[in-house]
């Protein structure tokens, strides 16, 4: 059991940290081995945003191998000099966590693929979001202790989407942890509720065709799967509308993009999913309870039915 | 190891004619006595007056406070409870054995009015999965929307949605009517085994699948039939009854009840005979 949620404001920002905080720690019964958030905060979309680790968390509960913390001064040397050697400025940088840093770069490409696979060809490196707007900031235990440890109450923006996990398949770590970025594309990430049984036979296939697995976590695939479907030329929707069918089991998931955000239920209604949409704001979570921590007043809801896929822009 | 046997003193039912055999051990059945209603003690109920009313407001209370302090009015004889800011709670009204009118300003979550027998319940909002499961008797109405699961494992009273229900509804039912007054998600009616589930809207895919037994009423688009859920002939007797029940849940008032469509068990999937009552029981 995991729970998801999300909201788009259409046509102004608002303080989605905080806000996505409220929903998440609502759910935080329904798992807080670890909370993920994708934040789409408000930039002049002139540099890139690149959120990384290099290394894991290995505080209590964690599954990771303890490392001394002298190895991620050196893996972010070498992270350094790729990016000069990529001609890549890094224009500001921050280091909220000895693992954890954010950058903003000046980098002029369309294509992160390259890029990505330079950066997380250096052992002990996975970049979690690549984008303009799109920040993945994801850590263990419940929503308020990962929003208080990256400070990210504060973050202005138009969307988020956020999880709070309860391992079950895989470890209880970072890299398990959601959202995860839909490598290679920018400003993509997805978060999942459920199980997906065709977990293997997908992943053999996609990663025939070229594309990374970062984790043993089964919602990976979901991002993995959206984006080869997007690399060739379907629309979000559509892609998510085809994973309906190629992806097997239960879930409910979302999938923001930097302008849209989206949510999929498979056919069989397994996974809750409770929404609120009005002209200006769409939210929805696993819980009502989610919603109400920032609409507390009586509010229209509804569940979603099974095999549906809506998109909301902003 | 049940004991079947034959009482010598019958009770006024089994005189009546209505059970001829009587089970011991373990499962005994005992048969309600008129004769003994003065001194019959439902475990946890109150004498309350409907007339005797007050309001509580759960919005900085858990579940478990509120419906301890529901319970707690009602031990002091309030018959009629409207709860303000539910703000969708989970748990909300679960375990009320009681006759009460009970009414809900707001949406409930998970598991809203569950385990009850006999309140009178009015929700002005939404309900979220799980409402009224193992309902006994009563009455829910749901003036919004509600999620999946709605009325699982049902064994009587009325359950109404004005809104639309999500997938699952009246899983494993056992009795009782459920009534919906939009549309409804996958599987519906799954492995129902009694009871009957009035849909005035469209419903999902697997309609049915696995129904033992009961009946589904739709009168909208059906998504598709589950396995051995299979079309009946729509009687008269059946729209009186589908007339008199809509009425009574006050949705649907104009509805053509005459173009509705009548799912029942296609009894393919029995897998036992029906002499089991008598025979097999005698050999467990």
């Amino acid at each position: 059991m995991c729970g998801i949620a999300g909201l788009i404001h259409r046509g102004k920002s608002s303080n989605v940290g905080s806000e996505l905080q409220g929903m998440l720690q609502a759910l935080k019964h329904r798992g807080e081995d670890s909370t993920g958030y994708a934040l789409y905060g408000d930039t002049d979309g002139k540099n890139f945003i690149m959120r990384f680790k290099v290394g894991e968390n290995v505080g209590e509960g964690s599954s990771s191998v303890m490392e001394d913390v002298s190895v991620y001064d050196e893996r972010k040397k070498i992270v350094d000099e790729t990016l000069v050697e990529m001609g890549a400025k890094v224009v500001k940088e921050e280091r909220t966590l000895p693992y954890s840093l954010r950058y903003e770069i000046d980098y002029d490409t369309k294509d992160l693929l390259d890029f990505s696979q330079r950066i997380e060809s250096i052992p002990g490196v996975e970049i979690l979001s690549m984008g303009k707007s799109l920040e993945v900031i994801k850590d263990l235990g419940n929503a308020k202790m990962v929003c208080d440890r990256y400070s990210l109450d504060k973050v202005v923006g138009t969307h988020a989407i956020g999880h709070a996990r309860m391992a079950t398949e895989s470890g209880v770590d970072i890299k398990s942890a959601h959202p995860f970025w839909g490598y290679p594309f920018s400003d993509v990430s997805v978060v999942h509720n459920g199980q997906l049984t065709n977990y293997w036979n997908n992943r053999r296939v996609l990663e025939n065709k070229g594309m990374r697995f970062m984790s043993e976590c089964d919602s990976e695939l979901i991002a993995v799967y959206i984006a080869e479907k997007m690399r060739h030329g379907a629309t979000l929707e559509e892609g998510m509308k085809e994973s309906l069918i190629g992806l097997d089991g239960v879930f409910t998931y979302f999938v923001a993009t930097k302008d849209s955000l989206g949510m999929a239920k498979d056919t069989m209604a397994a996974k809750p999913l409770v929404l609120y949409e009005s002209d200006d704001l769409v939210a929805m979570g696993s819980e009502e309870i989610a919603i109400r921590s920032v609409l507390p007043q009586e509010i229209d809801t509804y569940d979603p039915f099974d095999g549906e896929v809506k998109v909301w822009q902003i | 190891m049940a004991n079947l046997k034959t009482v010598s003193k019958k009770s006024k039912a089994q005189s009546m004619g209505m059970h001829t055999e009587v089970l011991t051990g373990r499962t005994q059945q005992k048969f309600f006595n008129p004769d003994e209603a003065e001194n019959f003690y439902y475990f946890g109920t109150y004498d309350v007056d409907f007339n005797k009313r007050t309001e509580l407001d759960v919005k900085n209370m858990t579940a478990p406070e509120a419906n301890k302090e529901i319970d707690n009015l009602m031990s002091q004889g309030y018959g009629t409870i409207v709860i303000k800011n539910p703000q969708g709670k989970h748990s909300l009204g679960v375990g009320i054995l009681n006759k009460l009118n009970l009414i809900f300003e707001g949406s409930l979550g998970y598991f809203g009015m569950g385990s009850c027998d006999g309140p009178i319940v009015r929700i002005n909002g939404r309900v979220g999965w799980s409402c009224a499961e193992n309902l006994m008797a009563g009455k829910v109405v749901i003036e919004k929307n509600a999620g999946s699961c709605f009325g699982a494992a049902i064994r009587g009273g009325d359950l109404i949605c004005k809104g639309s229900v999500g997938a699952r509804t009246g899983i494993d039912m056992k009795g009782g009517t459920i009534i919906i007054g939009g549309d409804a998600g996958a599987f519906t009616g799954f492995m129902m085994q009694r009871g009957r589930i009035i849909i005035l809207g469209d419903v999902g895919i697997n309609l049915g699948d696995s129904m033992y037994d009961g009946t589904i009423f739709v009168g909208g688009e059906i998504g598709s039939y589950g396995s051995d859920a299979v079309d009946s002939e729509l009687t008269s007797s059946d729209q009186d009854w589908l007339k008199r029940k809509l009425k009574v849940a006050e949705i649907g008032e104009n509805f053509d009840v005459s173009k509705m469509k009548k799912i029942v068990a296609g009894k393919k999937l029995w897998n036992y005979d029906n002499l089991e009552p008598t025979e097999k029981k005698g050999a467990i």
